[in-house]
């Protein structure tokens, strides 16, 4: 094993490798957000394109700060980034909630039970996204199908409002991402070393107990990366929102749409996706170090 | 499942009729005589029928499908290389940024990717005239931007789980780097590419939001169709729909499971 080996490709190869896919990014992933920031700068006008210059004719910059002072400062936004924090900050924890059992016994099930469960868990998730947002329609509507069998069965006089609400949104969520939380909480869980459990139960500690202080807190990693692979999308959630929420609904991602395609205001919707950018920081540099700590 | 506690057994078949009850139920109400979700008419399939006679969904069928098929290929190539780039070149000047941008668009909402997107072709157009219009063009470039990432990291974990003796044995043998690229590394990484391509064709056929903003007049996907139709509530030939795309997923994911164990099974040594 001793023989020197030349690279995969040679220098110049390599150069072209690289180049290729990492011009397409710059190009298509990177410029795009400084022309967002830009637009974002300037403020709206009936012209084509519809924001006013960032440099005047004589070169003087006239970039301003208009909208991020609306942003921040206007009641409807401000709701709507605070109402997009608690959907996405709840679902999270729901998902959690019914994803960590759900991987605990995938991962502690049979090995023949395993794939079976698992590829259960991931089917959804190539079925259209779209579709199983609308199936929850269906199913909330006051005429839907749980208000007419709970109806039928005489448990309920009227029927429940859970459509355009809320709970409406947060449901289709919590539907959505749960096969996002359950895989990296069952990566880690299927290599976690279960005899450290069986030592703590054999050395008296208890069941309870031995779940806490071993199987939570090395299962930390994958409990990081399931919710943020949760909460980050949830953010700048449109579709749900759009379908399963009323028109009180506030969430970020759907003023930003209804910004830029109803009020036709460039400048606005870019101001809104600059300052989601900003929140979702935080919680995409906590991911990809955990993403990173699970490559090592 | 002995081992199983049972209040875990109870969290599961919990968590599994939350994901299939509406499943089945959309299913289930395709074949629905009425009109009305909580009336059953009885069985019948004429909202497949009319889903059949329905030119818009199928002309915006056959366009998500061809813009899946072209952004797939597309982001395989450019994510295979941008795994291997990851995978295999080890450290160079700009690797940090280059695997920033790898994985951003992983986690980036897509309002954004699409926004940020649509008023990139916008100024490219104003700047240098292209792209001169919008539309299935401009919805396939922005899919493979949204989708290589997909194949890169699959491409990557599957080079970083791959034996290099091969690759070692045939270049000590004389073989040259890019002759054994293609003759040993390339078969090898074949399943990774594979099911790169088929979640990029996956992801495409399902985006609704960066297709609605980087469109133009004329080019309507499927989605789009879809979630006109639905806002206004339930459409039962939507269910028809629903339910087609069901089948076609669940007998695709179960043979791709079943080809893929019985290939590992063959491989295995006994």
């Amino acid at each position: 094993m001793a023989g020197r080996r030349r690279p995969l490709t040679g220098g110049a190869g390599k150069g072209a490798v690289t180049a290729i896919p990492y011009a397409w990014l710059l190009l298509f992933f990177l410029a795009p957000f400084a022309i967002v920031f830009r637009i974002s700068l300037s403020e709206p006008l009936i012209a084509q394109p519809p924001y006013s210059p960032l440099f005047g004719a004589d070169g003087s910059y006239q970039g301003s700060f208009f909208n991020y002072d609306l942003v921040l400062t206007d009641e409807i936004y401000r709701l709507a980034f605070l109402g997009s924090l608690e959907v996405a900050a709840s679902s999270t924890l729901f998902c959690l909630l019914i994803g960590f059992p759900m991987a605990y016994g995938i991962a502690r099930a049979d090995a023949k039970w395993r794939l079976v469960l698992l590829l259960l868990v991931v089917l959804p998730f190539w079925t259209s996204f779209l579709l199983r947002v609308y199936a929850w329609i269906g199913l909330l509507n006051d005429t839907g199908l749980i208000n007419t069998v709970l109806q039928d069965i005489g448990l309920i006089a009227d029927p429940i409002r859970m459509m355009q609400t809320q709970f409406s949104v947060q449901v289709g969520i919590v539907y959505t991402y749960l096969p996002f939380m359950i895989l990296p909480l069952y990566a880690t869980l299927e290599r976690l070393d279960w005899s450290l459990v069986e030592a703590a139960q054999d050395l008296g500690c208890s069941a309870t107990k031995a779940f806490w202080k071993i199987t939570v807190p090395l299962s930390l990693p994958g409990i990081v990366a399931g919710s943020m692979l949760v909460f980050i999308p949830a953010m700048g959630e449109f579709v749900i929102p759009a379908l399963l929420g009323g028109p009180d609904t506030l969430m970020a991602g759907r003023i930003l749409w209804d910004e830029f395609f109803s009020n036709r205001d460039w400048t606005l919707a870019s101001t809104i996706a600059i300052v989601l950018l900003a929140l979702l920081v935080v919680p995409i540099v906590i991911f990809q170090a955990a993403q990173q700590r699970e490559n090592r | 499942m002995s081992r199983l506690s049972f209040p875990v057994l109870l969290a599961i078949g919990f968590g599994f009729a939350f994901l299939y009850v509406p499943i089945i139920v959309l299913v289930i109400y395709s074949f629905n005589e009425s009109k009305l979700v909580a009336v059953w008419g009885g069985w019948s399939l004429k909202w497949y029928g009319e889903l059949f006679r329905n030119e818009q969904v199928l002309d915006a069928a056959f366009l998500s499908i061809k813009v899946a098929a072209v952004s797939a290929t597309g982001a395989a190539f450019l994510g295979t290389l941008a795994g291997l780039v990851l995978a295999r070149f080890g450290r160079f000047r700009g690797r940090s940024l280059f695997s920033g941008l790898v994985a951003a668009p992983l986690v980036m909402p897509d309002v954004i990717i699409g926004l940020s997107l649509l008023l990139l072709f916008v100024s490219l157009a104003g700047a240098i005239g292209w792209p001169a219009s919008r539309g299935a063009d401009t919805i396939t470039i922005a899919h493979i931007t949204l989708t290589l990432s997909y194949v890169a990291v699959i491409v990557q974990s599957r080079l970083a789980g791959m034996d290099q003796s091969m690759e070692e044995a045939a270049q000590d043998l004389g073989c040259p780097p890019v002759k054994t690229f293609w003759l040993i590394t390339v078969p090898m990484l074949a399943p990774a590419i594979v099911s790169g391509w088929l979640l990029a064709f996956t992801l495409s056929l399902d985006d609704l939001v960066i297709a609605s903003f980087v469109t133009g007049p004329g080019a309507t996907t499927l989605p789009m169709v879809v979630f006109s139709k639905v806002r206004l509530g339930v459409s039962p030939d939507i269910n028809a729909l629903a339910t087609i795309i069901i089948v076609v997923v669940a007998v695709a994911v179960v043979t791709a499971v079943l080809i893929s164990r019985r290939a590992e099974r063959r491989s295995a040594p006994d």
